[in-house]
């Protein structure tokens, strides 16, 4: 029992972190609209997956836990459309990806 | 338990009003909504801890929705608002 919340709240850590660390630093450190749909897409996917089986260890029932799941997995595939619709869109548009000589343009 | 749930929820919340630095910088509206999707996906794992935390259901169903709604959101501006018209810069903002 003890294990399984031990790993209930490392998971639960992860989860928070990858959101905090990946998702939040990403997006405001990175320079430009590609880049930041990169961090943005793992942040959506691993991010709540982590948070997702962290709370799956503690689910009272099986009806629960497959709710929980497949919230994940319609995350899953809005996060990946999304990201591939936004940088598609960029590049019509002829957003052009960063390069490091062009940093003080922005 | 508890402490570890509402320790996650109150990080979570940091991660919004984080987020919502780069909705005020912008500096395209791309870049703005990649933060609301950000918000979404965030409010979904919030929500779900909180369901947890409070043992309330149907935070679950809402989190649901909110996760269609988000994506619902981005899709809808790609499909009208972002779309190729060179004309149309008004989603660059002005150098401030």
């Amino acid at each position: 029992m003890i294990l399984i919340e031990a790993l209930q709240a490392l998971l639960l850590l992860a989860g928070v972190a990858f959101f905090l660390v990946v998702g939040t630093i990403g997006i405001l450190r990175f320079p430009d609209v590609y880049t930041r749909v990169h961090a943005l897409t793992k942040a959506d996917n691993l991010g709540l997956g982590l948070i997702v089986f962290g709370l799956l260890l503690g689910a009272d029932s099986v009806p629960v836990a497959l709710k929980l799941l497949l919230i994940w997995g319609l995350a899953l595939i809005a996060s990946a459309t999304a990201g591939y619709l936004v940088a598609r869109a960029a590049r019509r548009r002829g957003v052009r990806p960063w390069k490091a000589r062009n940093w003080e343009n922005g | 338990m508890t402490w570890l749930l509402e320790t996650v929820a109150l990080l979570l919340l940091v991660t919004l009003v984080l987020g919502l630095i780069r909705i005020w910088r912008g500096p395209t509206i791309a870049d703005r909504m990649l933060a609301a999707q950000l918000f979404g996906t965030t409010g979904v794992g919030l929500l779900l801890v909180l369901a947890e935390l409070q043992q309330i259901a149907a935070l679950r169903d809402v989190a649901l929705v909110l996760a269609l709604l988000a994506v619902m959101a981005v899709l809808a501006f790609v499909a009208r608002v972002w779309r190729r018209d060179p004309e149309n810069s008004a989603d660059e903002d002005p150098p401030a």
